[in-house]
């Protein structure tokens, strides 16, 4: 059985636990250090990057998830801030994913939109909800760009991390889900 | 590709559901918006004053000054949202034309229609509105807010009204989730809540916005009570900067909120904290100076 964990410091919680359940995985809300040996993979979920951050720094877990580097994590939005190795303006958080990420690159939340996005090995087009979103700026060449809008990046792979600027949780689209437990199930079988 | 749409409720739903487990926070410049911002607010609400401060001022209570705003807006990376009189249509598009993130259409501020409410789903921008029990927040959803949260009684520092507040919503959504469908017509009448909303409540098995605690936190303990009472995160006002000390009191209370079911890390973080804001008994206040009556 696939154990998904769900950071639980605060934002689209339930939502993500929601999706991955209806995938078939089991899911744990992580809160502390301990939880990570229980699970084979993590959703950073969105929410307020400058809210999370902080609360992993004073919670204890942003060392100790800066220096995990087998467990496959999914992003999204605020998610995929806390992946990147560079954010433009502020400090780096978990330093995962080798891009640099402007946050708030479309606007404040009157910008804010949805559109049917086309998403590179994903076959029918994403529902993606873009909410005080980022977008990546650059990234190393190693990295595996997914989704664009309008030239601008917001969706990525990088070996056994996924991000993007979206929010897939807040639809009943589980297509970024279930891309996501496929390389956390494959990643299992290699080990096993 | 297609087209994008902006406003739509996925998206003002969706900016809601992104502050769950999370406090928003009442500031009144830039300085204090950073110090909230550092000790992990959501969000922080840019006022003139903080509602204690707006009880003692008497007088009407209007949007804030939009230089206050701007000068939050400049200084903080998390949302701001701002408040508007109810039923004030210009002041909510002022706010919003500011790109203010969230505008709530607050019975803190002197109501400017006794009769009607905001038309909600008119607007770019999300709105978060107050609600003593299912008949008012549904009536708000229909009108298109993107967040509930409970009146309580703000600028008190007593958390009892919430508390009822709260306890009546979650008690009606169950009631109506148990309700046989032939049923709900007749409930939608006796709580005069729009139909489609209540039917909507009972296909989530919730309601379909985020329900946030307000009006009355002053303590850790306070925000971890309204979380265990199902608040999907909490707003504290006149509680953190009318505090001895409004940094340790802002940790603790985000803190308490995270872990809101961990009563040995509460204790702890609740330990020497000076002195919470000064409360007040709610029943010696006069029908007049209540707040939670405004609006419908």
């Amino acid at each position: 059985m696939t154990t998904i964990g769900v950071l639980g410091m605060q934002g689209a919680i339930r939502e993500h636990v929601r999706m991955l359940e209806a995938l078939g995985a089991d899911t744990l809300v992580v809160r502390s250090i301990d939880d990570l040996a229980q699970i084979d993979g993590l959703v950073l979920p969105g929410g307020e990057s400058t809210a999370m951050r902080r609360l992993l720094d004073r919670y204890g877990l942003l060392e100790p998830l800066r220096a995990n580097t087998d467990l496959p994590m999914f992003g999204t939005c605020a998610g995929l801030i806390l992946l990147a190795t560079e954010v433009e303006g502020y400090d780096a958080h978990l330093r995962k994913i080798p891009m640099t990420v402007k946050r708030n690159a479309f606007g404040r939340q009157v910008d804010s939109f949805e559109v049917e996005l086309p998403v590179k090995g994903i076959e029918a087009p994403v529902e993606a909800v873009f909410i005080r979103a980022p977008q990546v700026a650059t990234v190393e060449p190693v990295v595996e760009v997914l989704a664009e809008v309008e030239e601008a990046i917001v969706a990525v792979r990088y070996d056994k991390y996924v991000a993007c600027s979206f929010h897939p949780e807040l639809t009943d689209d589980l297509s970024m889900h279930r891309y996501f437990l496929d390389l956390v199930e494959a990643k299992k079988h290699q080990l096993t | 590709m297609e087209k994008r749409q902006v406003g739509t409720d996925k998206v003002k739903r969706g900016m809601a559901e992104m502050q769950k487990g999370g406090v928003i926070m009442d500031v009144i410049n830039a300085e204090q918006a950073k110090i909230a911002e550092a000790a992990g607010a959501v969000a922080v609400m840019a006022l003139e004053r903080v509602p204690s401060d707006i009880r003692k001022m008497g007088g009407v209570a209007r949007m804030a000054d939009p230089t206050i705003i701007e000068d939050v807006m400049g200084a903080v990376s998390v949302p701001v949202m701002a408040k508007c009189r109810i039923g004030h249509i210009a002041e909510a598009r002022v706010l919003e034309s500011m790109g203010v993130d969230f505008i709530d259409e607050s019975e803190v501020l002197t109501p400017a229609d006794e009769e009607f409410h905001l038309y909600k789903r008119d607007y770019k921008a999300p709105f978060v509105c107050g609600a003593r029990d299912l008949g008012e927040a549904s009536r708000r959803i229909g009108e298109g807010a993107a967040m509930i949260r409970t009146k309580g009684e703000p600028g008190t520092g007593n958390i009892v009204e919430a508390v009822r507040h709260m306890r009546t919503v979650q008690a009606q959504v169950k009631r109506l989730l148990s309700m046989s469908i032939d049923e709900v017509m007749t409930e939608a009448r006796d709580l005069g809540a729009p139909f489609e909303v209540l039917m909507q409540i009972r296909e989530a098995g919730r309601l379909p916005v985020v329900n946030f605690a307000a009006g009355g936190i002053a303590t850790p303990a306070d925000a971890a009570l309204m979380m265990h009472l199902g608040a999907d995160g909490v707003f504290v006002g006149s509680g953190i900067f009318k505090a001895e000390n409004p940094e340790k009191f802002a940790r603790a209370i985000v803190e308490a909120t995270t872990y809101h079911d961990d009563y040995e890390r509460i204790a702890h973080l609740s330990k020497g904290l000076g002195e919470a804001m000064k409360g007040l008994d709610v029943r010696t206040l006069k029908e007049e100076e209540l707040m939670a009556p405004r609006g419908w």
